[in-house]
């Protein structure tokens, strides 16, 4: 990777600085980095953006806000670093977000029941299985893509981009185009619901997370994921059931994407087949790149996904905070996306320093 | 005998192309030295060496990929230097690649005339697309293959894409044609096919030059052979002059007494098979693959290295490859200690335990960016299973053992394996099947491009485990080394095995007799 440039030229180099630069060359820096400076940014211009208040029996403020509102783009992230890690990718999260909330919403949506005399809403089936559904559903999608990538071999642009348009088209379908509204109070704790003081979602982000660090530690996911991203070929012959890997991590960043789109509904108390999650997938993808994973696959880092994630977040809560009209927000966020990939090129890093070097060099 | 040939290759005619002490070095290393070589019209030419001779550098000189460091390239007797295949191409030197280089998704036609489609309104208009029907289907009528030139190449048989690439290269009106291996993936109804097209424009005057491993093909359609040896020309014979052992001979580069030989076989022809000790650890029967590999047999034995024999392309990986689960077989039954087993993936191999060295490191052994450590668990890792992890300190002390054992000389464990020498990483990929404690070991070229000592060294492992009770399935193009090597040994030719031998039935000289199919 990049950081091996570095090394190569700070090798001798024993100084006090030597720490620090060890501590520079960590995958993890740039994005920290750059979430650091977005967030000194917000510190100046945004007035009492890091208070946080208690209030209403929750904590209170921008950061709270911006990490609740992250949460399902962690999510979607955690699931497309895995399969960005085995050279994939997956432009159906999106589509896969409007399925799950759509059939959620479908399930539970809210009839008007009398209870000791006052309107009540009840869920139309258990609100447990309606998120069963939803989740199955999600991972239905999931073993279509992986089946169309690791069975078929097709390719997983392709394949999953045959689920992106389909998904949202069959999303569309169940809701006959129409925004569909719940009204069944429990369910929206999933979206905006706090659990000692902090959002619930965070903790599904946490658990999520948690899960995955455990299955990286605990089993050989991580080693097995890495070899066949570096050399899927090598990897087979090494005894390694690449076909089944492959499978799982679809299914796996679908069942992301299925909670993601849980909590989306929940958040906006309804399906909007047409606009839920739509481009999240992109978002995703690009958490992961900020995050420092390759796209040629191989090595990857959750938390730089998780990482990469936030500081997606915390651009747009920025450029909202600023005034700056929302049709700005894409260019805006696009300059700074540019910025912060051209900071991982290698190639732009050749040709920032070596002008300085050779200036240096009598 | 030689001198003879070269005489008889000695044509009144110019050549069409002449090559005169050609020199190419790459860092250092001569990769082409004092090369000559010469292409009548009119004539087949089939070029051969073994892997590394120097043939692919030598083509590609010829077409402009690389300028050679010295030397003439004749064109009818003016000296040329064509700097690109483009210019090489349009002074009319055409080749055709091993792998088809055309476009599957577009028409036969269009392939054909891909960057100089007619154009009507005397060439600036748009495409004229029935006049460059007319002329494709001209140009196949040729060739004699009367095929819709409308439909898409990727509709017909490899075969038949071949043909249209040799027309794509003859149309634009060449008067040499190279064939890069164009056989390799081609049925034996199929290269036929191709054969009587090379026979139709070699008969037009055509210079045609033929790139192949196959010895029974380059009889069959040669009509002078020049041998490349190291980088340096063997010699130019007539076909008809130089016999098959001599070819083989050639190219291999030891030196052969015909008659030695034969009284060598007789010697040992009254050899008992005495190395039957060893049990039977797997047992095929009539293990076969389409195109890789005809049926064959094989008993490998405990405590038995089993050397296969045979030049490049014979058949050897393609078989060690049916073994392990790699590739399907599509006839035959594989067993293991007498129980029939089906291996379907490589994890159904080493679950029975087999491990196996490919011979393309790169591509299909190391994890370059993978640590050494990494590296060798993998396969034990992969066997136990995604959810009995080896603890890291198991893992560490695995690695560490190897390194030690094997001499694997890297700065510690956690050093990517990409950065180590070839030698090194070899033997980490070694460690990784050894670590698996397999009781069959498949080593395909272990020993290509590493040094002496590394290669000593591994020899030296292979045969302690041998010793050990290992079964031992050992693939080289060093036929000396698989000589020493194998207690017992299959001769493959051709993609067929022809002949199991024992230690000591077969010498240096001799098996080439049996790799040249002049064994009677």
């Amino acid at each position: 990777m990049n950081s091996n440039l570095l090394s190569e030229h700070d090798k001798d180099n024993a100084s006090p600085w030597h720490g620090l630069q060890q501590a520079l060359r960590h995958p993890l820096a740039r994005p920290l980095a750059a979430l650091a400076v977005l967030l000194l940014i917000d510190f100046f211009l945004i007035p009492g953006f890091f208070r946080i208040e208690f209030k209403d029996g929750h904590l209170y403020g921008s950061v709270i806000d911006i990490v609740n509102r992250a949460a399902p783009l962690m999510l979607a992230a955690l699931g497309m670093t895995l399969v960005i890690a085995t050279r994939g990718i997956d432009i159906s999260v999106g589509a896969v977000v409007a399925i799950s909330g759509t059939v959620a919403a479908t399930l539970i949506g809210g009839t008007v029941v009398m209870h000791n005399g006052v309107p009540e809403y009840a869920s139309n089936i258990p609100m447990a299985w309606a998120i069963a559904a939803a989740m199955g559903a999600a991972i239905l999608c999931g073993a279509w893509n992986g089946l169309l990538v690791a069975t078929l071999g097709l390719q997983p642009i392709i394949a999953t981009l045959i689920l992106m348009v389909a998904g949202r088209g069959l999303a569309q379908l169940l809701t006959d185009g129409q925004i569909i509204t719940v009204y069944y109070k429990p369910f929206f704790y999933l979206g905006s619901g706090y659990l000692f003081g902090l959002p619930f979602s965070l903790f599904i982000v946490a658990g999520m997370f948690i899960v995955l660090a455990l299955l990286m530690r605990k089993t050989a996911l991580g080693l097995f994921i890495q070899s066949v991203g570096i050399n899927p070929v090598a990897a087979r012959l090494a005894g390694i059931r690449t076909a089944a890997l492959i499978f799982f991590v679809y299914i796996f960043c679908s069942a992301c994407a299925g909670l993601a789109g849980l909590m989306i509904s929940a958040n906006i108390k309804s399906a909007d087949a047409n606009n839920a999650g739509l481009l999240l997938e992109l978002d995703a993808i690009l958490a992961v790149t900020l995050g420092g994973t390759s796209l040629a696959g191989g090595k990857f880092s959750l938390v730089g996904s998780v990482i990469g994630a936030l500081i997606i977040q915390a651009l747009t809560y920025t450029i909202y905070s600023l005034g700056v009209p929302p049709e700005v927000n894409m260019v805006v966020k696009s300059v700074v996306v540019f910025l912060v990939c051209l900071s991982q090129s290698p190639e732009f890093r050749r040709m920032r320093f070596s002008p300085s070097q050779s200036k240096s060099l009598p | 005998m030689s001198a003879v040939a070269m005489s008889a290759a000695t044509s009144s005619a110019e050549p069409a192309l002449e090559l005169i002490g050609i020199h190419k070095a790459f860092t250092g290393v001569k990769a082409l030295s004092e090369v000559g070589l010469r292409l009548y019209p009119g004539e087949v030419h089939t070029l051969m060496g073994q892997n590394g001779a120097g043939k692919s550098t030598l083509i590609k000189v010829l077409t402009g990929v690389y300028a050679p460091d010295s030397g003439h390239i004749l064109l009818k007797g003016r000296a040329i230097q064509p700097g690109s295949t483009l210019e090489a191409q349009q002074l009319g030197i055409s080749t055709v690649y091993q792998e088809v280089n055309l476009c599957p998704n577009l028409s036969v036609a269009e392939n054909i005339f891909i960057g100089r489609y007619p154009r009507k309104w005397g060439g600036v208009g748009p495409i004229d697309w029935a006049t460059m029907q007319r002329r494709a289907t001209k140009l196949l009528a040729r060739l004699d293959l009367h095929i819709d030139v409308q439909k898409p190449l990727s509709s017909y048989p490899l075969a038949i894409q071949q043909m249209v690439a040799i027309s794509r290269a003859v149309s634009v009106s060449a008067s040499v044609l190279i064939l890069d291996e164009p056989t390799s993936s081609l049925d034996e109804a199929e290269v036929q096919l191709l054969f009587k097209v090379l026979r139709s424009l070699r008969d037009e005057g055509m210079a045609i030059l033929f790139v192949t491993h196959f010895l029974d093909q380059t009889y069959e359609i040669s009509d002078r052979i020049t041998v490349l040896r190291n980088g340096v020309r063997e010699g130019e014979y007539a076909a008809s002059d130089l016999s098959r052992l001599d070819l083989v001979n050639k190219m291999v580069g030891t030196p052969v007494d015909a008659s030695a030989a034969g009284n060598a076989l007789a010697e040992h022809a009254d050899i008992t098979p005495a190395a039957n000790d060893g049990e039977v650890f797997l047992q095929a029967r009539s293990l076969g693959r389409k195109g890789a590999l005809a049926p064959q047999d094989l008993d490998l034995r405990a405590g038995e290295v089993f050397g296969l024999c045979g030049l490049l392309g014979s058949g050897r990986t393609e078989m060690a490859r049916l073994l392990f689960g790699a590739d399907k077989a599509d006839s035959g039954e594989i067993s293991i200690k007498g129980k029939p087993v089906k291996f379907s993936t490589p994890r159904d191999a080493i679950g029975a335990g087999i491990g196996f060295c490919s011979e393309d490191r790169k591509k299909e052994g190391a994890i370059l960016e993978l640590s050494v450590r990494e590296n060798i668990i993998l396969a034990l890792q992969a066997r136990n299973g995604l959810l009995h992890v080896i603890p890291r300190k198991r893992q560490q002390q695995i690695a560490a053992d190897y390194v030690k054992w094997l001499g694997i000389k890297t700065p510690d464990i956690d050093t990517p394996i990409g950065s180590l020498s070839g030698g090194n990483q070899q033997k980490a990929l070694l460690a990784r099947w050894l670590a698996t404690d397999p009781q069959m070991l498949i080593l395909d070229e272990p020993t290509r491009g590493i040094d002496v000592r590394a290669k000593q060294e591994i020899m030296d492992f292979v045969m302690a485990l041998c010793r050990k009770g290992m079964a031992i399935l050992f693939i080289s193009s060093e036929i000396p080394e698989v000589l020493r090597c194998s207690d017992r040994m299959l001769v493959l030719r051709d993609r067929e095995g022809c002949g199991e031998y024992l230690r000591g039935q077969l010498d240096d000289a001799s098996v080439l007799q049996v790799i040249a199919g002049e064994s009677a």
